[in-house]
């Protein structure tokens, strides 16, 4: 027994540890909350273009100095709101103006990255998270911004589920539907900043998407889904990081490796929609 | 954001319940609808019948305030259907995604929502008006079933409960009926007549002839413009079906009655707008 204790104390014994620990843990609530209305609206590739956009407006506050969560904020909400404006228009599929419009910001972000002589230390900071080098002042950013999604996913719950849910019915009962599907997308990208630091650009997708869609195999309710996928969140981020600690894996990678795992085991043998235990057909 | 607090419009008593003033809709340069007028009474049980691509779903969504005509207006009580939360437009299934996770109760409670209000949460009060609206449909014991758990009909009347948890006073209903058994048909008729005994007026999209002869006040025939509206044996004559299905039918005489054949069916109606 002591020797678990002593193998589950021996990462915490340094600071930065401790603080990719809490770092880990928010980012790993915070996703799949949001991550719920992710999943059920299909909004995963517009996650994850929102993710890349905000590459150049990371690099550029790190080029004049800025803390680099400022500028991937004003990046992010700005990059929501024209997505959002985007979606209205109909001369190009939204996919497509998405895809054209996320490569492009990805490859200035890179761009601009590569004037610098320490190109590729922190390129790969920014693409992959560096959860061992996060401070404390970005941990308060993180939980800050962890807050503030939490608050509006509360406050708009039952608007955001007649939204996803029915946009139609949300349409008759005068609901104001292009102010909630911008807050949504705001949201998202408010998410997206607080969870950069934690695993990159490329990989935040995964805290969005992966143990939401988990808990949305294994539950009947929103609320269930939101809290499950917290919790399965939570539990992956830990145990990605004690991985990364003893196998020497990189800390991301090992989180997101952890969730995938979980969502592979829960759609094989998940007792409500399982392949395996799924005898009786879905209804009509 | 200034929709956030906007009260819904008043009712003016004076006023007709549903008034449509030549409204007309052209989208991508294709006439969907042209030039409808056509006005009913509280409690009026209407079919809306035509070929496919008549603009069914259309018209539906015009009367619900989702798509705004081209030209014309929709009246509802004396005010645009935008100002109001009482009409309530129930999808055909296949528009609905029955894997969400919503219990049958909270697709009931949305019904509430705008009722309800910003930032409040449903009290015992809203979840003992969303209990009646089941006991009103019969779908009370099956409260806490996931939506997809539930057979076609009992589908249907989940989304007629959330009407009237909506307080809807118009409703409108897209092939509701398709693909039921008559068990599934005669319960959601049964509903039917409660909601006419309260004077709310449905509007129900359908292809099946028979059962707008049979089972409805009046006939709204549609091609993209309004071919009749009334009693099914004023509507449903040889020249005004024709009019409306053309080659899409055949009408045969037949001792007294006469024998109609289509061969316009069920789903891809014309594609949603948004």
């Amino acid at each position: 027994m002591s020797d678990v204790l002593a193998w589950l104390a021996e990462p915490l014994q340094y600071a930065f540890m401790v603080r990719g620990l809490l770092a880990a843990l928010i980012v790993g609530i915070v996703c799949p909350v949001l991550g719920a209305y992710v999943v059920l609206r299909g909004m995963a590739f517009l996650g994850d273009a929102l993710a890349h956009i905000i590459l150049p407006g990371v690099v550029v506050a790190y080029l004049l100095g800025w803390p680099l969560g400022v500028g991937a904020l004003i990046m992010g909400v700005l990059a929501a709101l024209g997505i959002g404006a985007l979606s209205q228009r109909k001369e190009i599929k939204e996919d497509t103006a998405m895809g054209v419009i996320f490569a492009g910001a990805f490859a200035l972000g890179i761009a601009l990255l590569s004037t610098q002589r320490a190109y590729a230390v922190d390129l790969s900071h920014i693409l992959f998270g560096n959860l061992l080098g996060v401070s404390a002042g970005d941990l308060w950013l993180m939980g800050g911004l962890a807050l503030v999604v939490f608050a509006l996913v509360v406050a708009f719950y039952k608007e955001f589920l007649v939204l996803s849910f029915d946009p139609v019915l949300a349409v008759t009962l005068r609901l104001p539907v292009t102010f909630l599907k911008n807050l949504l997308l705001v949201l998202t990208a408010v998410v997206i900043v607080a969870s950069l630091q934690a695993v990159g650009v490329t990989l935040v997708l995964a805290m969005l998407v992966t143990p939401a869609a988990s808990a949305y195999l294994l539950t009947r309710r929103l609320p269930t889904m939101m809290m499950l996928g917290a919790g399965l969140g939570a539990a992956g981020a830990v145990i990605g990081l004690y991985l990364s600690y003893y196998a020497n894996l990189a800390s991301g990678p090992a989180i997101v490796l952890t969730e995938t795992l979980v969502f592979v085991l829960v759609l094989l043998f998940g007792p409500r929609r399982g392949l395996i235990w799924r005898r009786k057909a879905p209804a009509a | 954001m200034a929709e956030l607090f906007s009260r819904p419009a008043n009712h003016d008593p004076a006023a007709p319940p549903l008034q449509v003033d030549g409204i007309g809709l052209v989208y991508d340069g294709v006439t969907a609808l042209r030039d409808l007028s056509f006005s009913l009474a509280a409690g009026a049980r209407v079919a809306v019948v035509g070929p496919n691509g008549a603009g069914k779903s259309t018209l539906f969504k015009i009367l619900a305030g989702v798509i705004r005509p081209t030209s014309g207006a929709v009246r509802i009580y004396g005010a645009s259907p935008g100002g109001h939360v009482c009409i309530a437009y129930v999808p055909q299934r296949s528009q609905v995604d029955w894997t969400f996770p919503v219990t049958v109760a909270d697709v009931v409670m949305m019904g509430r929502i705008r009722t309800l209000g910003l930032f409040r949460w449903p009290t015992t009060e809203d979840w003992r008006k969303v209990d009646e609206a089941l006991r009103r449909v019969g779908m009370l014991d099956l409260r806490g079933r996931q939506i997809g758990e539930l057979s076609g009909g009992q589908q249907q009347r989940v989304f007629l409960a959330q009407a009237l948890a909506q307080g809807a006073e118009i409703v409108l209903l897209d092939e509701p009926l398709s693909g039921l058994d008559v068990p599934s048909q005669e319960a959601i008729f049964g509903i039917l007549d409660d909601l006419r005994a309260s004077g709310v007026m449905t509007l129900v999209a359908t292809h099946d002839l028979n059962l707008a002869a049979e089972r409805f006040d009046q006939i709204l025939l549609l091609n993209r413009r309004l071919v009749a509206l009334g009693p099914p044996g004023e509507v449903f004559t040889r020249t005004r079906l024709l009019e409306a299905y053309g080659g899409h039918m055949h009408v045969v005489p037949e001792g007294e009655g006469m024998l109609v054949l289509t061969d316009s069916c069920c789903d891809g109606e014309e594609a949603a707008h948004e």
